[in-house]
C-alpha cells in the first residue's frame, strides 16, 4: 500500500529521529510513504487573523502537491505541520470567499477545494494499520515500560482539526498498549510545553516544561512519548537547566513515539536515531536490556 | 490550586484610566475585524486566565486585556506584554464559555503593533548557538508571531 507523506522540514535535519522510524515500520509493515514531490515548509504555525491568506498558501500548496498524487489522504508526523495542514484544509473546504481568493492567486496550480484527507501517523496506525496488525508485528514487547502520553497543543486543540474527540486521549494509549508498554496518563498530558516561548521567554516556556516532566513523574512514568520537535526540544533537551535551577524533581527520557514503535518492531537503534535525542534516552533504554540493534 | 508553578510575578496596579486621552473608539473595531472575533460577548468571568498555562509569567491576565479592549483602551493594551507571552496554545479558546477564540485577539493585538513594522524579538540578536540548537519550527512560528 502506498500513502502520501509529508516531512515537514525539521524532520530532515534535526527531528530525523521522528522520521526515520516511522518510514521503516512502516515498510516493515507493508506501506510506502510516498513523499510529496517539491514539498515546501507548511509554515509551523495557522495564521489567525481574518485578512491573512497568503501565510495559507504555502500549506495549501502541499495539499494541492498531494492531490496532484491522486491521493485522498496525505500523512504527517510532526505535530504542528499536522494542525497547520489540516486547519487550511479545514480553510479551503469551509470559506469559500477565502478559497476562492487563493484559488486565483496561485492561478499557476490547480484549483483546490480540500478533497485530500490530513491525517496524523497516530490516526493512520489506529485506522489504517490497526492496532491488531501491529500488536502482532511486535518482535520486542516494551514490556513494563511505563510511558507518560503527552498530546501537547497541536493534535487536541482547536477542537475541529482533534485528532480525537475532545477529553478522550486514548489514542496514545491504544498505541504504547499494542507495543506492549504501560501507558502511563497525567493531568498536564495536554498542557502546552511553551512552545515558541522558549526563544521569547525561556523562563516562562521553562516553567511550563518543567510541570509537566515532573507532573509525569509523580504519575509514575519511566519515560515520556510525543510527536512534535519542539515538544522534544522544550521537554527533552532543556531538562540539564530544569535539574540544575531546581524545577524538575529528576530527569525523564523523552521519546518520539515513532522511535518507541521502531524499537517494538525489532529495526533497531540505528533507525531510532537515539543519538539525536536527550543523553539519557538510548542510555535508559540500554539499562532496561531494550535491544538496540535490529532484531531479525 | 493551579498546575503550573510559576515564579510568580507581582501583577501592576489594577486601576485602570478611562478618558479622552485613553479610550480609541476604533481600537475595538480594528481588533473586532482582524480577528472575527465579538469582543463584547466577554463578560469577563476569566477562565481564559485561569487555564492559560503562561498566565503566571504575564502581568495583565487575558481577562482584563478583553476588558480594556472593549473600552478601545489602545495604549495599555499595546503596552501590555500579555500577547507576547502567549504561546498560542488554544486553551483559552477552547474553555471559553462565550465560545471566543482568544489564541486569534491576541494574534490580531500583535499584529496591529507588527504591522507598523516593528519587530517584537529582533532575528540577527538571538545567539547562533541558540539558532544551531533550536528545531526550524520554533524558529519559524516565534518568528511568525513576534516579527513583522
Amino acid at each position: 500500500m502506498k500513502v502520501s507523506y509529508y516531512p515537514g522540514c525539521t524532520l530532515k535535519t534535526k527531528a530525523k529521529n521522528l522520521e526515520d522510524g516511522a518510514v521503516a515500520s512502516m515498510a516493515a509493515l507493508g506501506v510506502e510513504f510516498e513523499e510529496l514531490p517539491r514539498w515546501n515548509c507548511c509554515g509551523a504555525v495557522h495564521s489567525l487573523a481574518d485578512d491573512d491568506l497568503i501565510h495559507q498558501v504555502a500549506p495549501v500548496r502541499d495539499l494541492i502537491r498531494a492531490m496532484e498524487q491522486g491521493s485522498e489522504k496525505v500523512v504527517t508526523l510532526c505535530s504542528m505541520c499536522y494542525n497547520t495542514l489540516a486547519r487550511a484544509n479545514l480553510l479551503m473546504r469551509e470559506d469559500e470567499t477565502k478559497r476562492n481568493t487563493i484559488n486565483s492567486f496561485m492561478n499557476e496550480e490547480k484549483d483546490y477545494h480540500g478533497e485530500v484527507e490530513v491525517v496524523h501517523f497516530l490516526n493512520f496506525l489506529r485506522d489504517t494499520v490497526g492496532w491488531e496488525k501491529l500488536r502482532s508485528s511486535v518482535k520486542v514487547p516494551l514490556k513494563g515500560l511505563k510511558v507518560a502520553t503527552y498530546y501537547g497543543c497541536t493534535l487536541v486543540r482547536p477542537r475541529n482539526v482533534a485528532i480525537e474527540p475532545a477529553g478522550e486521549q486514548k489514542i496514545m494509549k491504544e498505541f504504547l498498549e499494542a507495543l506492549g508498554a504501560t501507558a502511563v496518563g497525567f493531568p498536564a498530558e495536554t498542557l502546552c510545553c511553551g512552545s515558541y516561548q522558549i526563544l521569547a521567554n525561556p523562563d516562562a516556556a521553562l516553567d511550563v516544561s518543567a510541570t509537566i516532566l515532573d507532573g509525569a513523574t509523580r504519575a509514575g512514568a519511566e519515560a515520556l512519548a510525543l510527536s512534535c520537535p519542539l515538544c522534544e526540544f522544550n521537554l527533552g533537551k532543556t531538562q540539564e537547566e530544569l535539574l540544575g535551577k531546581g524545577k524538575i524533581s529528576k530527569e525523564v527520557p523523552v521519546y518520539y513515539f515513532t522511535q518507541l514503535l521502531a524499537l517494538a518492531l525489532g529495526l533497531g537503534g540505528e533507525v531510532c536515531r537515539f543519538d539525536l535525542n536527550d543523553k539519557l534516552s538510548a542510555e535508559f533504554l540500554k539499562g532496561r536490556n531494550y535491544p538496540l540493534e535490529a532484531v531479525a | 490550586m493551579s498546575l503550573i508553578r510559576h515564579s510568580t510575578k507581582k501583577r501592576k496596579n489594577m486601576s485602570i484610566e478611562i478618558s479622552e486621552k485613553t479610550v480609541k473608539s476604533d481600537f475595538v473595531e480594528r481588533v473586532m475585524k482582524l480577528s472575527g472575533q465579538n469582543i463584547y460577548k466577554c463578560f469577563q468571568c476569566g477562565t481564559c486566565g485561569g487555564a492559560c498555562p503562561m498566565s503566571g509569567s504575564m502581568e495583565t491576565v487575558p481577562r482584563k486585556i478583553m476588558r480594556m479592549t472593549q473600552l478601545g483602551l489602545e495604549e495599555g493594551v499595546s503596552e501590555s506584554k500579555t500577547c507576547w507571552t502567549c504561546a498560542s496554545c488554544h486553551t483559552c479558546t477552547v474553555n471559553c464559555p462565550r465560545g471566543l477564540d482568544l489564541a486569534r485577539v491576541m494574534e490580531a493585538i500583535r499584529l496591529l503593533t507588527l504591522r507598523k513594522n516593528a519587530n517584537h524579538i529582533e532575528p540577527s540578536k538571538i545567539p547562533a548557538q541558540r539558532v544551531k540548537q533550536l528545531p526550524q519550527i520554533a524558529l519559524v512560528s516565534c518568528f511568525r508571531k513576534m516579527t513583522s
